[in-house]
């Protein structure tokens, strides 16, 4: 006989797949056993089909498609013997699921075996039911399931409940008709139907409102009184598991108390005796009676309160996380989650224990704890906590880092007291798994840094050494090319010096080597390049020196294959060799970047108005609060010239991460440039003050049409913003606004009258070419301001056009310029340019005023650039 | 609830997998590989506990199969732990000192077994007693 015939027992066939040695040669045997099965089908073979069924079922197991035996099933369901109808029902649970259309066949065999006389048959269609009903099933059968819960044999009886418990599910309109039934089923003794019973009750009340006060009101002493039987009861050997009677029903009893007293005082009230004698009682020494511990503190933590209860409850879980059986820390922590919400204080008391645990071996009880000191950190605990999980973050598992590393980060953002602070910690966390970082988390840090004014120099100072241990990581890369680009001089001279840090000597072209590292690595990604090419673009100004080298680097990628790249090489190529003199005007640093605007973009949403950030209320000179309501006003405002960053719409962070908007520049264009969404930067950037459709203009008439637009633009804005500034009387240089619309032209000396002591006035700058004059007033009611008027004198005789002067001063000092009355200078001193400059000193009193300068101007169509530097201030400016 | 539950050995071959869910058949078969994965290479130091998806795995390793359960996450852990000592113990009375073997060749037995330890993701029977001789009586009917 052919061994593969149909004719072969089931045992015999699994005897054959299992003596294959190769996967090949299983395939063979399965593929002769379907085709007799399937012949055996075709034939409507009565004798072997439920033999056929489970040998198809085996075949199933290992993962072949065996859908043609779905209406064999059927069959056999439909079949009158005992063994048919088992393998039938076994068949339909494991080939079909509820959504099956073939199922909807079996409906009508599922009812008559309810109704058989054999209460064999009526478990198998129960169990069937139970395990893969559909909506439409439960509907039909709904009312012989109900029927079967009065059955006389228990075990149809507890089939039946669980099956009531998928009707339910199904077709919540259904549970009202189960209700009764079920509280008729809480008074049984017999444990399996008690059970059902109570999870039965349990998801009646989960679905319906109606059934959880109808069992509260009529069952919670029963519930309570079964819960006394069991934990009381005396050794019961069929249901003892190490030496508790049953302690499922315990756990069952339990949770159906604990939706119970859920919000109900009195049904706590009623339950508090017997969760005490559980709670006190239960052996502690085996899984079991754990099992029941941690199920009943749940129940404490739940119902409504009472306080030697919790306490109860809290020492149980303190003993838990104390336990050597890592299953009994887990749930610990699990619970202490719970607990967290009820009493902090007994949870926080834990938190040396729970630190541990995140350093535990074990991948789920890390997790858990992570999540608990997640929980846990609070003000006055989150510098030792952040500190422990940032040493854990070196030792850490690769595939913890990620969890690790968010949840640090979020601690350390959700509750940073200091900016230095912060910045520190996620360097450290950069340093140690910056690859892991999110990008909105280096996102943000960078905003905070560009908010801190003081410790600009210190951070970049932090991220270049950070660089030289960690340049693998790419996110901390990404920041220190950003703020070396940005603070890169302070790296190099040391400026902002915090008493805390020891003084590194690093010089221009090191601070570039990082850069040129940076990209040239070849992990870095586009982002990074990109950003890098923009840092060399601003540090191209910064350090005259190195500008030779950085401009061989960015050539380098003319040719790159990423058109990003090679466009922003093209750019920013030209911008180093063609257009000297408006570079260090589009290098500027950034503004500060607003806070409140970022969060909102980080949000998803754009905010409406430009939002006044505390920085930007506390940098206005009068230290008036500034009306919120109005961000024009904002846009407009010449005195702060740290106005928060355009709200140009693009989410593109590359876009401001150039620092398009030139803070001398930036209030003046305020109008125009806030209203472009154009992701174009270098169109920005080359067009500065012409309006976004002039879009190549060619590069002699740049200066003179941004000069002429700054102006007018000007003009424009001193016209329209007496009426929306009025309130604000004592802000410097807006005495009346006639004279405003002058003060540009002309020099006033009405202006600084009655503005309390005078000062010398003190040649800033003196060659044999160029002479600058200052002449110094303070604001009045504000001493940290002054304001200074320059006069530019021609030395020469030549006449200079394209004039522009510039200035830069340390970070305790903010700078504003105005601009300048022209940008021609006549010869031979025949005539002279003015300009105001605001400055404010935040250490007014302790610091005396410094300043560079720079000034370039065309003789003869040849570019001059002059340099220097301004130390001779009166002092007490 | 129960979502489903895996036997398998350490080789990752499945000898019974009852779902309560309803999920693809390609769906049922990553899901084993994942199982399988998550809990062949645990230390037995460390908890029985995984977290899979979102739900969570409590599994119990008998010689080389592992018994896998994928309960809510708000089920107790430590009580299906205790259900999976209870059916294991079932099985080893039933076929009195139960191997691997025996389950491959009875695996409809097992089956049956089970659906009258568990039915619709939830516990039915608590006694070992009960449900060997309930089996003795179904067999009786074939």
């Amino acid at each position: 006989m052919n061994p593969f015939s149909s004719g072969t027992r089931l045992r015999d066939m699994i005897r054959a797949i299992r003596a294959c040695k190769t996967a090949a040669e299983e395939r063979a045997v399965v593929r002769k056993e379907c085709a007799a099965i399937r012949s055996a089908v075709s034939e409507n073979d009565n004798e072997y089909r439920h033999r056929n069924l489970a040998k198809l079922m085996f075949i199933h197991m290992l993962g072949y498609p065996t859908h043609f035996g779905q209406m064999e099933c059927l069959k056999l369901i439909a079949s009158a013997g005992f063994p048919e109808k088992r393998i039938g029902y076994l068949g339909l649970m494991l080939l079909l699921d509820e959504r099956q259309e073939v199922l909807m066949l079996v409906t009508n065999s599922l009812k008559q075996d309810l109704n058989h006389t054999n209460q064999y048959i009526v478990g198998l269609a129960l169990c069937a039911l139970g395990n893969i009903c559909s909506a439409e099933m439960a509907r039909d059968l709904a009312p012989e399931v109900e029927r079967l819960l009065q059955f006389r044999d228990p075990n149809i009886r507890k089939k039946a409940a669980l099956c009531s418990i998928r009707i339910i599910k199904k077709v919540p309109d259904l549970a009202e008709n189960f209700i009764n039934p079920a509280a008729g089923l809480l008074k049984e003794k017999h444990h399996g139907v008690l059970i059902t019973g109570l999870q039965l009750c349990i998801d009646l009340c989960t679905t319906s409102a109606e059934a959880l006060e109808y069992f509260r009101k009529k069952c919670t002493e029963a519930v309570v009184k079964s819960l006394k039987d069991v934990a009381n009861s005396p050794y019961a050997p069929e249901y003892d598991i190490s030496g508790i009677t049953d302690p499922f029903l315990h756990i069952r009893l339990l949770r159906f108390l604990r939706i119970l007293g859920h919000g109900d005082a009195d049904a706590s009230d009623c339950m508090n005796d017997i969760l005490a004698q559980v709670a006190t009682k239960t052996e502690s020494n085996k899984n079991a009676g754990n099992a029941i511990l941690y199920e009943c503190v749940e129940t404490i933590m739940s119902i409504e309160d009472n306080s030697g209860l919790r306490v109860l409850a809290i020492n149980i879980l303190g003993r838990f996380l104390s336990n050597r059986d890592n299953n009994i820390r887990y749930v610990a922590l699990n619970m202490l989650m719970r607990a967290i919400t009820v009493d902090t204080q007994a949870v926080q008391r834990h938190r040396a224990t729970i630190l541990e645990c995140v350093k535990d071996s074990d991948a789920s009880i890390r997790k858990r704890a992570l999540e608990l000191v997640y929980l846990l950190v609070n003000e006055s605990n989150v510098k030792s906590l952040t500190k422990e999980l940032i040493e854990y973050l070196e030792v850490s598992d690769q595939d913890f880092k990620g969890d690790l590393t968010a949840k640090t980060c979020s601690i350390v953002e959700k509750f940073s007291t200091d900016k230095i602070w912060y910045i520190d910690q996620m360097l450290k966390v950069l340093s140690e798994a910056g690859s892991f970082v999110k990008d909105e988390v280096w996102h943000a840090l960078i905003v905070v840094i560009s908010n801190a004014s003081n410790l600009h120099g210190y951070t970049v100072r932090s991220l270049y050494k950070a660089v030289q241990t960690s340049g693998d990581q790419e996110s901390l890369v990404r920041v220190a090319v950003w703020c070396i680009g940005e603070y890169g001089e302070m790296l190099v001279n040391n400026a902002g010096m915090l008493g805390i840090e020891e003084p590194i000597t690093v010089t221009e072209s090191d601070a570039v080597d990082v850069i040129e590292i940076a990209i040239k690595r070849h992990i870095s990604d586009l982002t990074t390049q990109a950003m890098c090419l923009i840092a060399l673009l601003k540090l191209s100004c910064r350090f005259p020196v190195c500008s030779e080298r950085i401009k061989d680097i960015i050539v380098q990628y003319k040719g790159s294959l990423v058109l990003e790249l090679q466009q922003r090489s093209i750019e920013f190529n030209s911008v180093i060799q063609k257009h000297q003199n408006i570079r260090s005007l589009l290098v500027e640093k950034m503004p500060v970047l607003d806070e409140a605007t970022y969060s909102g973009r980080r949000a998803g949403s754009l905010p409406a108005t430009v939002s006044t950030s505390n920085g930007a209320a506390i940098n206005l000179p009068n230290g008036v609060a500034k009306p919120s309501a109005a961000p024009l006003v904002d846009l407009l405002d010449l005195s702060s010239d740290d106005a928060p960053v355009p709200s140009s719409s693009g989410g593109d962070f590359l876009q401001d991460l150039l620092g398009v908007d030139l803070a001398p520049a930036s209030s003046q264009l305020g109008t125009s440039q806030t209203q472009k969404s154009g992701t174009d930067v270098l169109l920005d950037l080359l067009s500065i003050g012409t309006p976004p459709a002039q879009s190549s203009p060619s590069t002699s008439d740049i200066l003179s049409s941004s000069l002429d637009n700054k102006i007018s633009v000007n003009t424009l804005q001193r016209l329209s913003s007496p009426s929306a500034l009025s309130g604000q009387a004592s802000l410097p240089a807006v005495g009346s606004p006639v004279m405003d619309l002058l003060d540009g032209f002309a020099p006033n000396p009405a202006m600084h009258e009655d503005n309390g002591p005078a000062y010398p006035s003190i040649v800033a700058f003196e060659t044999n070419s160029l002479k600058i004059i200052f002449n110094f007033s303070k604001a009045p009611g504000n001493p940290q301001t002054t304001i200074i008027q320059a006069t530019f004198t021609n030395k020469s005789p030549n006449v200079y056009t394209d004039f522009i002067f510039q200035a830069a001063v340390p970070k305790f000092l903010q700078l504003h310029l105005d601009p300048a009355s022209g940008n021609t200078l006549a010869a031979s001193g025949d005539g002279s340019i003015t300009q105001d400059l605001r400055v404010t000193n935040s250490q007014h009193g302790k610091k005396s005023l410094v300043m560079r300068t720079r000034i370039s101007y065309k003789v003869n169509n040849k570019e001059v650039l002059e340099e220097g530097q301004i130390n001779n201030f009166p002092r007490g400016l | 609830m129960i979502r489903f539950i895996l036997l398998q050995n350490r080789q990752g071959k499945t000898r019974l997998a009852k779902y309560y869910i309803p999920l693809e058949e390609s769906e049922k078969h990553k899901v084993e590989y994942e199982v399988h994965r998550l809990v062949v290479n645990r230390d037995p130091k460390f908890t029985n506990f995984v977290e899979f998806r979102t739900h969570k795995v409590i599994y119990r390793r008998y010689a080389g199969l592992f018994f896998s359960l994928c309960v809510d996450i708000t089920d107790n852990e430590l009580a299906y732990l205790e259900c999976i000592h209870l059916f294991v113990e079932i099985l080893d009375h039933f076929f009195s000192n139960v191997c691997e073997l025996d389950l491959v060749f009875n695996f409809h037995k097992v089956y049956l077994i089970l659906d009258e330890f568990i039915l619709a993701g939830e516990l039915q029977e608590t006694s070992k007693r009960a449900i060997i001789e309930r089996m003795g009586e179904l067999e009786k009917q074939e």
